[in-house]
């Protein structure tokens, strides 16, 4: 699945790579479990072949794809985006895939869609953790149109080269680089245009803690910790202090002018 | 006819029984105690220096004092129940070594909290449990069980005098409620209640069972 290096401005971090082990073995997919390592153990369950997704909405072209299109719908690109999660540590990963905004493009959404929403799969006979409450399933999240459709945003199939893990979103999930890590959405299943601002699943679950827009930002904590420092995982050993989080993650000058003049304490 | 003298069987005297010393009372029972209490903490250090914590160990170790420290205190707790459900006044012995491993623990999880996450940056940490409730609580329990570790020795014992004592100990289910509090405030924010759910039950039997004693 490897694709050639990517020349969307900012795709190519310069951080040391987390370990591909790392990256595959702590991941938060609640459907699978709510201890980090409960995706890596429980998801060979997930049946990722037939698989399509519906894009619906407001939009001229609506449709189904089945992943084999999806796959071939535009050339693979190797991007290299940090991820912080919203839970204070960070990794940095190199994904496959290419730019939401192709796939998007295709379905003509229409002068109403101001938003879009990502539905993924919730099957209890695949995804043990899916018979738990702790949250309402499915999980569904949303960017506004113009996120959606920054060259960043990537639809990802792949990393390290390779079919992504089952664990880590297969067959094919969304990574927003410049948000907590819960905003891209894993195994979707639906995209929609809408004209209202979608509700996220973590936004329903605690709508204090886990605000729509969710960029990372140092100086807008969670109501329970600190946001201004991250622990990259597998950095310098047991005693590594942690670093400085950035402002978008890194992607200020990629991604700073879709908020400008928002008040991001506000809208957090 | 001769009659075969007879065979004196020499009585069979009962020996006296040696009493036999119950297990809880043998002298190395303390002693094997101490080395399972010290066994969490061996397994962590164990699991740092061999890479077999997973992909943030520093988590892991402050996660798993916290969990150990919570155990300890609820094995305290469950001592007398079980003394009395169970009828072995002997398991009261052990009461005070487990109640001093809480402390133990919970200073491990403050040290390792203020050290791995805080980089023991004394002023933000001060922020930190200013602004946080739920490092406001974990911070107020392990505060709370600083003077119950302090008097833990039978000297404070005749110092303060047992009734005071006593009194003061009592704090230990305030700082098991404080404590439940601090870890399901931890969990609050994803959601994540199954693991407090049980450390809840149990506690509530725990103390359940002291009130019912109390309005019989």
């Amino acid at each position: 699945l490897a694709g050639a290096r990517s020349s969307v401005a900012g795709a190519m971090a310069m951080d040391k790579l987390t370990k591909y082990e790392d990256v595959t073995s702590y991941n938060n997919f609640y459907e699978f479990g709510t201890d980090k390592s409960d995706p890596a153990q429980n998801a060979h369950t997930l049946k990722t072949r037939p698989w399509t997704v519906a894009i619906e909405g407001e939009c001229a072209k609506p449709g189904r794809y089945g992943i084999e299109d999806l796959l071939k719908l535009a050339p693979m690109e190797e991007r290299i985006y940090r991820l912080r999660c919203v839970e204070g540590w960070s990794m940095v990963i190199p994904w496959e895939g290419y730019s939401l905004a192709e796939l998007l493009k295709k379905a003509e959404p229409t002068s109403k869609a101001k938003y879009v929403e990502f539905t993924t799969l919730a099957d209890k006979s695949q995804m043990p953790g899916v018979r738990s409450g702790v949250l309402d399933w499915p999980y569904i999240e949303g960017l506004r149109i113009d996120e959606a459709m920054h060259p960043l945003t990537l639809m990802a199939f792949g990393l390290y080269g390779e079919v992504l893990p089952n664990q880590n979103g297969a067959p094919l999930r969304l990574v927003v680089p410049w948000k907590y890590g819960f905003k891209s959405a894993k195994s979707i299943v639906k995209i929609r245009f809408t004209e209202q601002q979608p509700v996220s699943s973590w936004t329903k679950a605690a709508q204090q803690e886990y605000g729509f827009y969710s960029n990372v930002n140092p100086k807008v904590d969670h109501p329970r910790w600190s946001q201004a420092t991250e622990r990259r995982i597998g950095e310098d050993g047991f005693f590594a202090k942690k670093r400085a989080t950035l402002m978008f993650n890194g992607y200020e000058s990629q991604v700073g002018q879709l908020y400008a003049g928002m008040d991001l304490k506000k809208n957090f | 006819m001769s009659s075969a003298p007879a065979r004196v069987v020499p009585p069979t005297r009962p020996t006296p029984r040696q009493p036999r010393r119950h297990p809880l009372l043998h002298p190395v029972a303390k002693p094997v105690l101490f080395v399972l209490c010290l066994l969490p903490l061996a397994w962590y250090a164990y699991g740092v220096v061999t890479f077999q914590l997973g992909a943030n160990p520093a988590e892991a170790v402050i996660r798993g004092l916290g969990d150990w420290t919570l155990r300890l205190l609820w094995v305290t707790l469950a001592i007398t129940p079980l003394r009395q459900w169970t009828g072995q006044p002997a398991l009261a012995r052990f009461r005070r070594m487990v109640g001093v491993f809480t402390f133990f623990y919970a200073t491990l999880h403050l040290v390792a909290y203020a050290f791995l996450d805080m980089s023991l940056d004394l002023p933000e940490i001060a922020k930190d449990i200013a602004k946080r409730p739920f490092i406001l609580m974990g911070f107020a329990a392990w505060l709370m069980l600083v003077p119950l570790a302090a008097t833990s020795f039978n000297r404070a014992i005749k110092a303060l005098g047992a009734k005071r004592w006593q009194w003061l100990h009592k704090l230990v289910y305030a700082i098991a409620i404080v404590g439940l509090m601090h870890f399901i405030w931890m969990r609050a924010g994803k959601n994540n209640f199954a693991e407090p759910a049980v450390y809840g039950a149990i506690l509530a039997v725990l103390l359940g069972w002291r009130v019912w004693k109390r309005l019989r």
